[in-house]
This record gives C-alpha cells, sequence and structure tokens, in this order.
C-alpha cells in the first residue's frame, strides 16, 4: 500500500462492495496504485474542470444531449465519467479466453440447431426452447455461412460480484452496439488527461475498426477476391446513428441505407452515381425482421428486397447471420455452461450468474423454497418486464410469483441478486462509488480477436444497479493493463 | 475505393448549396438593411419577399411586412424553411449524413454554427444589430468553405460539392440582382440619380464586389455596368457567368476523370447557357428586359439542377412541375 495521501480519492468509501479500484475480498487491487496515486495527485476542482472540458468537446462534436432544444435530441452519447475502470493483465486474460470460448461456442450452437440439431437430440437443451423460440428463424435451416461464423461481433455483458470473480450476465449475439464509445472515451482521455495516461502501460482500443474490417473481409462469400463490404444501418434517426458513422469510418467502408441497396439475380448492389456497384458483405446494423420486406416484415422499408435470397445462395455475407437471437435467449443462457461443456468438453471460464431453470424439477423446488432470496425472471420477455426480485418483493407479490411459476414453470428461471461491483466516480457530492458493469466485444472471421477492455457502463444515480443510459447510465474508460 | 453512392452524393451537393444559400441570404439581408434607411424602407423589405416568392407564406402569418417581422422570417425563424437558420440546419443535416465522407473538422464546424445560431435571441436582431448578425453569418459560412477547402478528400464527392456551391452562387447572384430590379420599377425616374448610384454601390459591396468593379470601371457608376459586371465579369467568383463556366468545367472533369456515363443532359444545358452569358451584352439584355433574362438563367439553373438528379442522384425523370419544387 502506497503512503495515504490526501487527494480526492482520499475520502472516497466503497461502501463494502467489491471496487474496480481498491479491490475487496482480500484483494488490495496493487495493479491501480499508481493510477490511485496520480489521482490523488489532481485537485477534485481541477479534475471537474477537466470533466467539463471534455463534456464540452462533445457537445462541440455533435454526439451528446443538445441543450437548446429538446426535439432535437437525436445525437446522444452515455455521459463520461473521468475516472477510468481499471483491469489487470491476469484478469483481462481469464476474460479474454472466457469471451473467446463463449463465442466459439455460440458459433458451434447456431451452426448446429441450424444443420443437424445434435445438441438437440441428445437432450442437452430442450428442443422446444430452441425450435419454439421467437428468435429461431427456420429461413436460416441448411443455410452455411463461412467458417461456421454466425456471430461475428458479440458483446458479453460481465458482471463482478461481492468475490471479485466475473460473472456473464447476458450475451449479445444480434447487433451489439456500444463499442464506439470505448474508442471515444479513450480518445478523449488521452485529450483530457494526457498526465493519467503516459507510462502506464495500457492495451490500445483504436485498432478495432481494422479488426473488424480484416473479419468481414475474411467472411466474404467464396470466390470473391476484393469484397465490397458496407455497413448498413437504419439511418440518421437511429439512436446509433453515431456509432455506424464511426465504424464505417474506422473501416473505410459506405454506410448505406436499404433504399441504398438493389438485388438483382439474387445478388446484391449498391446505386452510385455511375449505376450499380456489387456488395459481398454487409456489417448490418438493422435487425433480424427489417432485413428483407419480402422474407420477415413486409412493411420494412429499411432493409432490401430479396436479400435473404442472395444471401441463402451465398451470394452475400450478412454480419451478424440471420437468426442469432436464439443463441442469446433468456431461456437458452441458462444452458451456456452446458452447452460449452457438450462442444467444447470445457468448464465455462466465465460462469455464468447461478441460474436455476425452473422448467427441471429440482431448480422448480429450490425456487419456491428460496423465492425471497431470488430474482425471478419469465424468459420470453426483454426489458426487465415481469420479473420479480424476491428481497425486495412484498408478500402478496412473492405469492403471485408462486402461483405464475406452478401454472407454468418452464416460463422461469431464477438469480440470486448479484452485488455489482462499484468504481470511484465524481459526482456533485463528490468522489463516490457507483456501480459497473462491463460489455467485452469479441469480433470473429476465421478465428476470434477480443478489443482489450469493452464497454464499462456506469449507473450514475446513487444505489442504482441499472447501468442503461435511458435511466441514468454513463460511461467510462476502461483500462486492460500491459 | 468504391464509388460515391447516388445518396451522398446529393447530400454533398445540398449542403454546398445550404452552406451559399445561408451566406447570400446574409448578404441579401445586409444590402437590403442599407436601402431601407429611406424612405422607400417598408417597400425594400416587401421586395425581398416577393424575390423569394414568399410573400404568400408570410402573409399567411403576419400582418404586414415590417422591418422586425421579416427579418425574423428570413433569420431565426426555423419554420420558415427559407430562413437562414433553415438553411444552415438543412447543411448541418446532410453534414450529418455526410459524417462517414467529410472530415470531422467539417462536421464539428457546421454542428456549432447551427447550435450557435439555435442561441441567438430575436432581440438580437433589431436592425442596428443585423449588420453584426449578416458578418457572423457570412464568416461561418467562408470557414465552412475554408476548412472544406483545406480538408475535403478530393475524390467524386468534391466535385458534386463545388458543382452545388457554383450553382446556388449563380442563383444568388441572379436572386440580388433582382432585388434592386423590383426596387427600380415604381419610380424609374429615379434611375441614375445619386439615390440609385448608392444603391447599385450597395449591391456590389453586398458581392464583396466593389473594388473589383472599380479595377474594370475606374470611374463612374451605372445601372448596366452593375448589372453587366455581375452577370458577366469572367474573373469575378460571384459573377453568373463565372459561376456557370465553373460548375461546367468541375462537371466535365468530374465525367472524364471517373469515366461517368450519366450527364450529357447538364451538359447540354450548361453550354447553352455558357454561350448566351459568353456572348450577349449588357444594353442587350437591359433591352430586352433584365428581369426576364435573369428569369431564364434561374430556368436553366433549374434544368440543370433536374438532369444532374437524374444522371446521378437516382431520380425519376421529372416531369415538368417537380422540378420547381425541389429548388
Amino acid at each position: 500500500m502506497g503512503q495515504a495521501v490526501a487527494g480526492p480519492l482520499s475520502a472516497y468509501d466503497p461502501s463494502g462492495f467489491y471496487c474496480e479500484m481498491l479491490g475487496g475480498n482480500g484483494d488490495s487491487a496493487g495493479h491501480t496504485q499508481a493510477i490511485r496515486d496520480r489521482l490523488n495527485g489532481l485537485d477534485l476542482d481541477v479534475l471537474r474542470g477537466r470533466a467539463r472540458d471534455a463534456e464540452l468537446e462533445l457537445y462541440s462534436f455533435g454526439i451528446t444531449f443538445t441543450v437548446y432544444t429538446q426535439k432535437d435530441v437525436i445525437d446522444r452519447i452515455l455521459p463520461f465519467d473521468v475516472i477510468p475502470r481499471v483491469i489487470s493483465a491476469e484478469t483481462w486474460a481469464t476474460i479474454e479466453r472466457g469471451v473467446t470460448q463463449r463465442v466459439t461456442a455460440l458459433n458451434l450452437f447456431l451452426k448446429d440447431i441450424y444443420h443437424d440439431r445434435k445438441i438437440l437430440k441428445d437432450g442437452i437443451i430442450p428442443a422446444e426452447l430452441v425450435l419454439g423460440n421467437k428468435n429461431y428463424c427456420p429461413q436460416m435451416e441448411g443455410v452455411d455461412v463461412p467458417f461456421g461464423t454466425y456471430v461475428h461481433i458479440n458483446g458479453t455483458d460481465l458482471v463482478r460480484g461481492d468475490d471479485g470473480q466475473f460473472v456473464v450476465l447476458e450475451d449479445n449475439a444480434r447487433c451489439p452496439s456500444g463499442v464506439s464509445y470505448v474508442v471515444e472515451n479513450r480518445h478523449l482521455m488521452q485529450r483530457s488527461f494526457p498526465d493519467l495516461l503516459s507510462n502506464i502501460g495500457i492495451r490500445p482500443v483504436s485498432n478495432y475498426g481494422q479488426k473488424l474490417h480484416e473479419a468481414l473481409v475474411e467472411t466474404a462469400p467464396q470466390g470473391v477476391s476484393d469484397p465490397q463490404v458496407v455497413l448498413l444501418s437504419p439511418g440518421t434517426y437511429n439512436s446509433a446513428y453515431f456509432e455506424h458513422i464511426f465504424l464505417a469510418r474506422e473501416m473505410g467502408v459506405p454506410l448505406v441505407e436499404g433504399s441504398d441497396l438493389v438485388v438483382e439475380n439474387d445478388k446484391v448492389y449498391m446505386k452510385t452515381i455511375n449505376g450499380i456497384d456489387p456488395v459481398h458483405v454487409i456489417y448490418r446494423r438493422v435487425n433480424d425482421e427489417f432485413l428483407d420486406p419480402e422474407a420477415f416484415n413486409p412493411a420494412s422499408v429499411l432493409g432490401a428486397a430479396g436479400l435473404m435470397r442472395a444471401y441463402a445462395k451465398g451470394n452475400v455475407s450478412l454480419a451478424n447471420a440471420v437468426g442469432t437471437g436464439v443463441a442469446d435467449d433468456k431461456a437458452v443462457y441458462a444452458y451456456m455452461p452446458r452447452v460449452i461443456q457438450y462442444y467444447l468438453d470445457e468448464e465455462a471460464i466465465l460462469p455464468n450468474v447461478e441460474t436455476h431453470i425452473c422448467r427441471e424439477p429440482e431448480g422448480l423446488k429450490y425456487c419456491l423454497d428460496n423465492l425471497d432470496k431470488l430474482v425471478v425472471k419469465p424468459v420470453g420477455e426483454a426489458g426487465g418486464y415481469g420479473i420479480t426480485i424476491g428481497p425486495r418483493a412484498s408478500a402478496r407479490e412473492l405469492e403471485k410469483c408462486r402461483a405464475d411459476l406452478l401454472a407454468d414453470p418452464a416460463n422461469y428461471i431464477a438469480q440470486p441478486m448479484v452485488n455489482l461491483s462499484v468504481c470511484p466516480t465524481v459526482t456533485e457530492e463528490g468522489i463516490q462509488a457507483r456501480h459497473v458493469d462491463l460489455r467485452p466485444f469479441a469480433v470473429t472471421g476465421k478465428s476470434t480477436w477480443v478489443l482489450p477492455g469493452g464497454l464499462s457502463r456506469v449507473a450514475l444515480i446513487k444505489g442504482s444497479i441499472i447501468v442503461n443510459s435511458s435511466q441514468g447510465g454513463g460511461s467510462k474508460d476502461t483500462w486492460v493493463l500491459e | 475505393m468504391s464509388r460515391l453512392l447516388s445518396r451522398y452524393a446529393e447530400a454533398i451537393y445540398w449542403m454546398a448549396r445550404y452552406v451559399e444559400r445561408a451566406e447570400n441570404l446574409a448578404r441579401i439581408l445586409d444590402v437590403n438593411e442599407t436601402f431601407s434607411r429611406d424612405s422607400r424602407g417598408w417597400q425594400n423589405w416587401q421586395s425581398i419577399l416577393q424575390i423569394n416568392r414568399d410573400e404568400e407564406r408570410f402573409l399567411a402569418e403576419h400582418e404586414e411586412a415590417t422591418a422586425e417581422a421579416v427579418i425574423y422570417f428570413y433569420t431565426l425563424d426555423q419554420r420558415n424553411v427559407t430562413s437562414i437558420i433553415s438553411a444552415v440546419n438543412q447543411a448541418r443535416g446532410n453534414a450529418r449524413t455526410l459524417r462517414p465522407l467529410i472530415s470531422t473538422e467539417m462536421w464539428i464546424q457546421l454542428n456549432i454554427f447551427s447550435n450557435t445560431l439555435k442561441s441567438i435571441a430575436r432581440e438580437d436582431l433589431s436592425e442596428p444589430r443585423l449588420a453584426r448578425f449578416c458578418n457572423q453569418v457570412k464568416e461561418a459560412c467562408q470557414t465552412h468553405t475554408g476548412i472544406t477547402e483545406g480538408t475535403f478528400y478530393r475524390d467524386e464527392g468534391w466535385f458534386f460539392y463545388q458543382i452545388g456551391r457554383s450553382l446556388e452562387r449563380a442563383d444568388q447572384t441572379t436572386r440580388l440582382l433582382d432585388v434592386k430590379y423590383h426596387l427600380l420599377l415604381p419610380t424609374t425616374a429615379t434611375v441614375g440619380s445619386p439615390l440609385d448610384v448608392s444603391h447599385w454601390n450597395a449591391v456590389l459591396r453586398s458581392a464583396a464586389g466593389y473594388h473589383a468593379f472599380r479595377r474594370v470601371h475606374p470611374s463612374g457608376m451605372t445601372s448596366a455596368d452593375v448589372a453587366g459586371f455581375l452577370l458577366f465579369n469572367s474573373r469575378f467568383p460571384r459573377s453568373v457567368r463565372a459561376c456557370v463556366h465553373d460548375i461546367s468545367n468541375r462537371l466535365s472533369q468530374l465525367r472524364s476523370s471517373y469515366r461517368l456515363i450519366g450527364g450529357a443532359g447538364a451538359l447540354e444545358e450548361l453550354d447553352e447557357l455558357r454561350t448566351v452569358l459568353d456572348d450577349i451584352r449588357i444594353e442587350q439584355v437591359i433591352a430586352k428586359g433584365l428581369h426576364e433574362f435573369i428569369d431564364w438563367i434561374q430556368l436553366k439553373l433549374i434544368n440543370i439542377h433536374a438532369e444532374l438528379g437524374t444522371a446521378y442522384f437516382g431520380h425519376l425523370a421529372p416531369a415538368e412541375d417537380v422540378v420547381e419544387q425541389a429548388v
């Protein structure tokens, strides 16, 4: 331990939670010592002043809330907190291996369920859970994708409990967003706090675009020597448009909208000033159902009619593949440790949050016996609907939950409450503990690469564990040490 | 390198047009403020509504064309699509679409420009302060032009930028002349009077053309000289002829450098317009009617715009009356 310095961190109290800066559970987080000392060398007002400069920069850049008229708020960014979240090299090595393992299993699982369905025949996961899932896509049956890569870009949501272990909260295998903030947050830190970063040895994140482009080129249709990659965006009014711009620029590829594309003879083209030019790989930031009005939602204008025909013939590659939503579903999540075991014959390196599957008798029994200690989630719903938080529920709510569980146990999973780790964060009241999560991004072409770090989201409201930007969430720069 | 998407080509073209439009609107308001300091003040503000064909829209919401109301209408009124703030918002909107192509510096400057305009209060525009506002707008537009010159990658997109800017500038110079034309109508007796000369002087200055004019015409100033200068001088960057030559050259370069198939129709229209501008004399124009001549130029510019749309922007071949509303 370094000697006490009366800097801005000296009054900081992690309130009993595992702290990303100070450690916990017997770990004193020696890897952050140099960063702590430097932070303590800064005056709190200086810290705030530089934070304001950073905010102003985001405003001029057009990626933050506009202050004049609310109706113009189409460019928004997570509020940015200047105190970084730091991850040691050893811890990162585990996360990197764990994320790679998980993505590998997800891809094998998707290939299997859209082809031979061995995992269903072997009874590892209930067939109706997969085939009856609303994200299962029959159009993908028998469709081959290059290298069996379905999930080119994956975001794995991790949280860290009181014991300091990272566990997987959720897989995001459809169109995970947020990576642009990872890179932009670093640039912002480099401009605002060069003194904090210098000579610490932080792994760079700026090559994400190159890595993504390489992976997309790798997975182009066979026989195309110089594939044309494009990024398909729903357009300027999409909340992630800033990220679409960022990625298109980083990769040097055209950012297209559905109206720019046309399918002729089962091949995809884009409309240019000199007629139409072929397109081979589409990094699409448009959800499955809007991709092709012929195959899915007929009212969609965000995709291109005939795209699925071209895709099924192997004339165009889509990243991510269509139908990946079945793999990151809550119901399937519960089975992921078994899925990993089945395909890779390995234990999950990053465990799930302990999950009780109520469709299984022992899971249901445990859940009913411990209802007041568990979080019960319906599997079909998204966005936190229908969740019962046992420790905070009334007796009546618990009884209703019990009745629902007994009526349709297969629709529920149950998990213990996880105390999210905290990170020192600049607030009105000085530097305080706020809860954080972590979303590392994995890019897969022929093989998988994990961006060192990922998006650290922080719940800026005191005591809150909700990190979503719509509910008071912000973000931090994530430093993986060399 | 992939070819430029039609949608981007159009957005670049419009971004350039809207910035140029904002600058010229500021120029017109500026010169008009000078005119309005005389006994015919109210007429001057009404004439601006006339040349922009905005009388009907304006009078639907306002009882009379007071200076204050017209100034607000053309500067900060976001409901008016022909106001400066609307033009800048449109430029910013196109720039936002173009973020993957334009330089970050171009985007940031337009974003700040648009945010700054939104922060200006109506009171800040009363007539004595209008000149300052107009200067601020001109300067921001010129900053945009400078940043673009210094940072915008020079591929096909750059040509569309140049074409859009020159086309808008040509159109706006004809409008600037038309302001004067309207002023002359009611009392033709004052043509050539000291008052009249001071107005032409103001027109020239608003186009930043006074000194250039003096180099060509060291003494004296007649209506014909000024109109001829603004229409036909090939060395003055805001003259209609210089702009039309520029469009024509850029379009030819664009087509040959990038082996583009379309665009022959636009070149034909340009050739016709250029030939007339090269050959006709201002005396002939005045004899036939300046206003009619200006109308004809504007029609030609509309045709060129429509031809570019079908050749490059993926527009369907326009019906006669569709063209008008696109401009």
